[in-house]
């Protein structure tokens, strides 16, 4: 037990910081309740898919400044296709967004390995192209979204055996995204593709040596991105019923919870629990901001500081545990 | 020949790996032009050649790193191309690289998991090869770098492969480890498994080694037996000259005129990292040799003369003056800079060999306004000179060879007129040639007054360059010997912490 908190010591200490501010949170706001919860978790929902979006590219050594615009990509899309069309169309419209979505990132992928051209500067300018794809095929925020996907994210569901003082607190958006990780993550983290997504971004040399082939394994990496960036796209779809061509806020935050969760932007080290964590963590901290009705433009300001606190703490401590 | 069966093991004069005419070209440059290197089953095949030979480059093509711009490459006969290591080792050619191929942020379970070798002959083997307390769950990054060659050798050999590659693998092994490696690989032989061997160390090529193949100008120049006096003629083809024997060459320059005043350095006391308490002088025109078994402090030791790290007790002296580093640079000014072995630790490897070496005059901060480039270059140029520098590559350090990246570093404080240079391993993994050109031109400097602290795990060095060694064993200096009885016996007992042996009248 010691050694499983030692060894996911970052993934604890955000725990503890989650809990923190959720005390925090009731102390300032004490009627604070599980539908306020799910209304966060609902507005978490697509900034959690960009970072583990960002969190499969950055572990494998690159970065993906396109993610936001990707998911603006396969919101329209969802949302085209999805008006005025029929409740079962929806059943067709979802893995083709998917899809849609690892594809995008697979060209990602494909045009670094191919051009050799740093992924920042690739994917800076598919960020561009997305962006123009994105308002081609909607210029103004529409579309629709089917009801039965739309009541996917609202609300809570009964869970046999748990009392409803319980279910209440979680939301059905928490269980969603839980799911749609968890069916991605796991059986890759447990896959020869996700040791090799690893091996590329700890040391590329020594993962081609090892008989790793960094090209195919890199655009995997970066094809995964875009499957969860279109999960992302999906999400904002479903939350708001309408697709918006241009792209959210999601990029910056994504590369922030990735290194508040304590993934290396290095490569190679991390996990996918961390940063959603961290993106968790961070909406919280706005909320608070907001309810005790700090300057908006103040609450950037505490965000970044708490970014850099976090990250030198963590630094630092890793450095004394090493030392001793 | 008809397949016979011998009494131990099978014979056969097919070889399990024959390369031919293997050439490759790096834009105009031709890294190789017609090399070739045949490996009969269960041999020990030694590769050699000075650098630059295009060793390295063969090994590349043979483990699928680099594809070869032509020739033939065949495994039991039968010709394959190796598009990426992964091939190759699907082959049954298997390498152990110079460096460490593990991947660092991975446990050694998920590494094993990553070449899909299996676990147990893989625990064996590191059993077999002596490290005894490993743990599967240790990250790589966090074993020490002898061991982690240890481990890569184990790797290879749970894959058994058909034909193994080892290229310098014994170079940064404490001697224990590296006897094992060759016990090892002798027995590996005798169970009928080929070897590649690529190293400089004349020893071990004539403890385990069947047979050599000699490069030079990328081109195989021989194909040799191994036996009693063949190293003579291995040096020979190597450099395509006839050369002196190398033991008291550079004797005759020795014993210069001891010069009066304080020691040049004096380190009194010193503790720091596994250091407890270090005293010892190095004179003016003094080259002192540091002898020491794997991690008995002497990186720690070079790093505190060279400013990076901070001593926890004792003092150093410069001419006769305490002084206290916060800074290498602190060091520099003080005349002393370090020589690692790692040339990329020195190296700014994407510029050039005239940044480099000039690199010193144009860091310290204070000094604003324009480079002096006049000045500079003939300094420099000076500098190239002296050290016959081979600048046709030169606008990119990484692309030299490895000697002449480590002449670019000892060039380079030179240049800058340091007084005192301590060369950390200086000549690890350095072809014999520019070998030799180091220990020649670190005497002509103690002549002219240069001290050089010279530390080095190839022990038959010291009686070459230095004149004593300082023997560092469980944080103190057990003894220091003078250079005439500095053998490697000798050095290697007081390396133990052994005393010396009675002594014997010169």
């Amino acid at each position: 037990m010691i050694r499983l908190i030692r060894r996911n010591a970052w993934v604890a200490g955000l725990c503890v910081l989650f809990i923190l501010l959720a005390v925090t949170t009731k102390l300032i706001q004490p009627d604070y309740g599980a539908g306020d919860f799910g209304s966060l978790m609902r507005a978490v929902l697509p900034y959690a898919f960009a970072v583990a979006a960002q969190t499969v590219v950055v572990i494998a050594g690159g970065i993906d400044l396109s993610v936001a615009a990707m998911m603006a990509v396969t919101s329209v899309t969802a949302a085209a296709m999805m008006n005025g069309a029929s409740e079962s169309h929806a059943l067709f419209v979802v893995p083709f967004v998917l899809a849609l979505g690892l594809c995008l990132g697979a060209l990602n992928g494909f045009l670094i390995v191919w051009t050799r051209v740093p992924d920042i500067v690739v994917t800076l300018s598919t960020l561009f192209v997305f962006q123009g794809v994105a308002l081609l095929i909607l210029d103004a925020p529409g579309g629709g979204a089917a009801e039965w996907l739309k009541g996917l994210v609202v609300g809570t569901v009964p869970i046999p055996f748990l009392p409803e003082s319980v279910t209440a607190w979680i939301p059905k958006a928490l269980i969603v995204l839980v799911i749609c990780l968890a069916v991605v993550w796991i059986p890759l983290r447990r896959s020869q593709l996700g040791l090799s997504i690893y091996a590329i971004g700890s040391s590329e040399l020594a993962a081609f040596r090892s008989g790793v082939s960094v090209a195919r394994t890199k655009i995997a990496a970066y094809a995964i991105g875009g499957l969860f960036a279109a999960m992302g796209g999906l999400s904002l779809t479903l939350s708001t019923g309408i697709g918006a061509p241009i792209p959210g806020p999601y990029l910056l935050a994504s590369v922030a919870a990735v290194v508040l969760g304590g993934v290396a932007l290095g490569g190679g080290k991390g996990g996918l629990l961390g940063p959603i964590i961290a993106v968790i963590v961070l909406r919280l901290v706005r909320t608070d901001l907001t309810l005790l009705a700090v300057d908006p433009n103040a609450t950037t300001i505490i965000e970044g500081l708490i970014m850099v606190i976090v990250v030198m703490l963590g630094a630092f401590l890793a450095m004394r545990g090493r030392t001793r | 020949m008809l397949e016979t069966t011998g009494a131990k093991k099978p014979v056969t004069t097919n070889p399990i790996l024959d390369a031919t005419g293997v050439a490759k070209n790096y834009g105009a440059v031709a890294a190789l032009r017609n090399a070739s290197l045949s490996v009969l089953p269960g041999e020990v095949h030694a590769l050699m050649g000075a650098n630059g030979a295009g060793k390295s480059t063969l090994v590349k093509i043979l483990t699928g790193a680099v594809r070869p711009s032509g020739g033939r490459i065949q495994i039991r006969g039968e010709t394959r191309e190796f598009s990426s290591p992964g091939a190759a080792r699907r082959a049954g050619l298997v390498p152990v690289y110079q460096e460490p191929s593990l991947i660092p942020d991975l446990d050694i379970a998920s590494n094993l998991r990553l070449t899909r070798t299996p676990v147990e002959p893989f625990a064996e083997w590191v059993r077999e090869l002596g490290v005894n307390d490993l743990s599967l769950g240790a990250t790589a990054r966090d074993v020490p770098l002898a061991i982690q060659r240890v481990l890569d050798l184990a790797r290879a050999l749970a894959a058994e492969p058909h034909v193994l590659l080892l290229d310098e693998m014994t170079a940064a092994l404490p001697a224990d480890l590296a006897e094992r490696v060759v016990d090892v690989v002798r027995r590996q032989s005798a169970a009928g498994r080929s070897v590649i061997f690529i190293s400089h160390r004349f020893v071990e090529i004539a403890a385990m080694c069947d047979r050599a193949t000699v490069l030079r100008d990328g081109e195989t120049v021989g194909v040799l037996k191994i036996e009693t006096g063949v190293e003579e003629r291995i040096v020979e083809l190597m450099l395509g000259a006839k050369i002196e024997k190398a033991r008291g060459v550079t004797h005759g320059a020795r014993s210069t005129a001891t010069v009066a005043g304080p020691p040049r350095v004096a380190v009194r006391n010193l503790a720091v990292g596994k250091l407890q308490d270090v005293s010892f002088e190095l004179a003016n025109g003094e080259v002192a040799g540091v002898v020491a078994l794997e991690g008995q402090g002497q990186d720690e030791l070079f790093e505190a003369l060279a400013g990076a790290r901070k001593p926890s007790a004792g003092t150093i002296e410069v001419d006769g003056a305490a002084v206290r580093f916060a800074h290498p640079a602190d060091a520099i000014r003080a005349g002393l800079a370090l020589v690692p072995g790692d040339r990329s630790e020195a190296l700014l490897m994407h510029r050039s060999v005239r940044e480099n070496i000039a690199l010193p005059f144009s860091a310290p901060f204070r000094r604003w306004g324009p480079i002096a480039l006049r000045k500079e270059r003939a300094t420099v140029t000076a500098a190239i000179e002296r050290l016959q520098i081979d600048t046709r590559a030169q606008r990119e350090v990484q692309r030299l060879s490895g000697g002449n990246q480590q002449k670019v570093t000892i060039a380079r404080w030179i240049a800058a007129e340091t007084r005192t240079i301590l060369c950390f391993d200086p000549t690890r993994g350095i072809d014999v040639r520019t070998k030799r050109e180091i220990y020649r031109l670190l005497r002509e400097l103690a002549g002219q007054g240069f001290s050089v602290l010279y530390y080095t795990s190839e022990l038959e060095e010291v009686q070459h360059v230095c004149d004593r060694a300082i023997v560092i064993f469980g944080g103190r200096v057990v003894d220091v010997l003078p250079v005439e009885i500095a053998d490697e016996a000798a050095l290697t007992r007081a390396a133990y912490g052994l005393p010396r042996q009675s002594e014997v009248a010169p």
